[in-house]
């Protein structure tokens, strides 16, 4: 029971900080321009086929710092030519332009490098087993994984909340005229943080690709989790975005690990019928089964109970 | 003057048309419904460079009762309502050979709405070569008489894979992890009841199953299968589900056998060496490259050089269209009525390895000998290594077709 539950939690903790790492883009972007990006889970992936294609010629370590930088420029690019344009029409346009864009980009990525996944490798560096627990090895790359999260959520705490530069970022936001008239350019802020936003889904992308599948369908398949991870958190906080990644990573564990279902606790249905047959499936269904459901479960309580999420400020 | 150029239009425009069409008709057309878009896209297109590569061969040799083979893809997006109306569009362009095998829900689909549109339409029979989807009902409480399935089906992988096992003294604690829908559930049920039966020296110790491409971390079930002091895993996962799982296993360096039904899909092969398990990790098929045959390994390597991007093919794709050709040949027609009989009971050497399989007449079943092979480093003899791994399928056990025979519910409703 102990190991299980040490093992469990381990499991919960590092799975939280990996759906962390992919969502801070993401409440950057939501945080400071108001924007719910569609296209992170597109701009994660091109961080991964960057990084892949990098390290094949340069190594693991230049493409960490390339493919962000780059993924980053293109994130500019969209919001000068793209969203700025759009932006005047309201939200609504911002987010169908940006649910657009993920068709886009999977088609690049396809043509350039097909549908079938790439051989994307754990630096050798990084390639060996940390420790070892109850005869389970957790390998050295998991742990650099949880020491990135951890970095940039502090990183991205200070600058938001203890430089000049992250105050006219969050004054922007709300008074962008009055920050204008200080003599702010208050678009290419949007801008920058824009680029930023991209950049930390592309440095997700170079780190998860290795440890996940870097495949064309792979901005699909993260699917809807990350807007669960910021809805929970509490919209544009980062600090719930941060605790709501934990949540969901130990919930999903722990529910992996759970075997009970409805008949364990009520004990077994005895009769016949068909009622009986029908009830009995939905009766001895595991909370195993149900863990992939576990996170939009927590999000329709938090929507109905507590709107604005753990740590929001907002209502919306 | 409108008028004239008005009546002129329609007339170039009707003449433009069946010009087109008679051009169009010398051609002996196969549809090739599968999923060009979407998660599993990767899966169809290999389907379809094969194809087109089969194609390519015959007409280079003066085609199908002299005429040219014309491969027409149709993109269903792995969703049957869509699979539906792309056979009806593939009907409407003259289409009377349907490939399909992706997705045993797609199959069934198709395989219902050819035999009712059959059954309605007489005189434009249409006939459904599934060459991939292997829920057992499809040759069984619901087959055709105008669906022929060329993978053998879950009973017969299952009771193939499992006698295997139950071969192996080192064998004693099984973990059953399946994928939470139909294929899943008859694969875990099927292993169950066979593993668990009386008599067995095996003890399955785990039945779980897994949300479908939901899952992006799968350490929590290595927790619980290691828990359970399972020796070995049966996975009927596939696809990320499956490559996922590896790694996740390779991460905490669990010592264990997999037994599986898709490792050797795209990307598996990948993640298995990225895991590092050496010889550890054993599927079921009609066969893989490093058999000793050459036939078969010349045109390996000739389609693999055609195709380097993607240097995969399904050996049972090449058998269905050698056997729908032949058929077309002995029956001097390439209309289903007249075929279809032919194609029945057909007798074929198997394009793996030479050795002859039949497609049995009772439930349109194809029986072939089946492999079970196992991941590693190669050895002599074996020129073939997967995705550039270095490491490729060897030959673990040959199942021959006689023991691959189960029996069906099949009552085929002949026309």
């Amino acid at each position: 029971m102990l190991e299980i539950g040490l093992i469990s939690t381990l499991n919960g903790v590092l799975f939280g900080m990996l759906l962390f790492l992919m969502a801070s883009g993401l409440t950057v972007i939501f945080s400071m321009m108001g924007v719910l990006n569609f296209a992170h889970a597109s701009f994660y992936m091109l961080g991964a086929f960057f990084g892949f294609e990098i390290s094949r010629h340069v190594g693991f370590w230049p493409g960490l710092v390339i493919a962000p930088v780059l993924v980053g420029g293109i994130g500019m690019l969209v919001e000068r030519y793209g969203l700025r344009t759009v932006h005047k029409h309201g939200h609504v346009a911002e987010l169908l332009f940006t649910f657009g864009l993920t068709f886009i980009i999977e088609e690049l990525v396809q043509m350039v490098w097909g549908k079938l996944a790439v051989d994307y490798r754990v630096p050798q560096l990084l390639d060996f087993p940390a420790f070892t627990i109850f005869s389970t090895e957790y390998p050295a790359f998991k742990l650099f994984e949880l020491f990135i999260s951890i970095a940039i959520f502090l990183a991205l705490l200070l600058v938001i909340k203890r430089t000049r530069v992250g105050l006219v970022v969050q004054a922007s936001l709300s008074h962008p005229e009055m920050v204008g008239m200080l003599g702010h350019n208050v678009d290419r802020v949007f801008m920058l943080v824009f680029g930023v936003g991209a950049g930390l889904a592309a440095v997700a992308g170079v780190i998860a690709g290795p440890a996940l599948v870097t495949q064309s369908n792979m901005a699909q398949s993260l699917g809807p989790i990350l807007f669960v991870v910021v809805v929970v958190g509490g919209l544009g906080s980062l600090s719930g975005a941060f605790v709501a990644s934990l949540l969901i990573g130990l919930l999903q564990t722990f529910a992996v690990a759970s075997d009970a279902s409805l008949a364990d606790v009520f004990g077994e249905l005895t009769g016949n019928g068909p009622l009986i047959a029908y009830v009995s499936d939905i009766w001895n269904v595991t909370v195993a089964q149900l863990s992939a459901v576990m996170p939009y479960l927590l999000l329709v309580l938090i929507l109905i109970f507590r709107p604005r999420g753990l740590m929001g400020t907002r209502e919306t | 003057m409108r008028k004239l150029f008005v009546s002129t239009a329609i007339a170039l425009s009707v003449f433009g048309a069946t010009a087109f069409h008679a051009a169009a008709e010398d051609t002996l057309k196969i549809g090739y419904v599968d999923p060009l878009s979407g998660g599993g896209a990767a899966a169809g297109q290999i389907g379809l460079n094969q194809l087109k590569y089969i194609a390519e061969e015959v007409n280079a040799n003066g085609g199908v009762l002299g005429k040219q083979v014309e491969i027409i893809p149709y993109d269903n997006k792995l969703d049957p309502q869509v699979s539906l109306v792309q056979v009806q569009k593939a009907i409407d362009q003259g289409v009377r050979i349907i490939v399909q095998g992706n997705g045993s829900s797609v199959a069934s689909a198709v395989e219902s709405f050819v035999t009712k549109f059959n059954s309605r339409n007489p005189g434009k029979e249409v006939v459904h070569i599934n060459h991939a989807a292997i829920d057992p009902s499809l040759t069984n409480d619901n087959c055709s008489y105008w669906h022929f399935a060329f993978d053998a089906n879950v009973n017969i992988k299952v009771e193939a894979m499992t006698n295997f096992m139950k071969a192996n003294d080192a064998i004693k604690k099984v973990y059953l992890i399946s994928q939470d829908y139909s294929f899943g559930h008859s694969v875990a049920d099927a292993a169950a009841k066979k593993l668990g039966a009386e008599g067995s020296s095996i003890e399955v110790v785990g039945n779980e199953f897994v949300p479908l491409q939901k899952v992006t971390d799968f350490s929590p079930y290595i927790a619980k299968i290691k828990a359970s002091g399972a020796d070995s895993v049966m996975t009927a996962n596939w696809g990320n589900d499956l490559q996922l799982l590896i790694k996740a296993a390779g991460d905490a360096g669990m010592d264990v056998n997999w037994y599986t039904f898709y490792a050797g899909l795209a990307g598996t092969p990948t993640a298995i060496k990225q895991a590092s398990l050496e010889d550890k990790v054993f599927q079921i098929t009609e066969g893989v490259n490093n058999i000793d045959y050459k036939p078969m390994q010349d045109k390996v390597k000739e389609y693999m050089a055609k195709y380097p991007d993607a240097p995969i093919y399904y050996p049972r794709l090449f058998n269905a269209m050698g056997m729908v050709f032949k058929a077309v040949e002995e029956a001097g027609s390439d209309d289903p009525v007249k075929f279809v009989p032919k194609l029945e009971g057909m007798h074929y050497a198997d394009f793996i390895d030479g050795k002859e399989g039949f497609m049995r007449a009772d439930d349109h079943q194809y029986f072939q000998t089946m492999y079970i092979s196992g991941l590693g480093p190669l050895g002599a003899n074996q020129p073939f290594d997967e995705e550039g791994t270095g490491w490729g399928w060897k030959v673990a056990a040959t199942v021959p077709v006689d023991d691959t025979i189960v029996s069906t519910t099949c009552q085929m409703e002949r026309p």
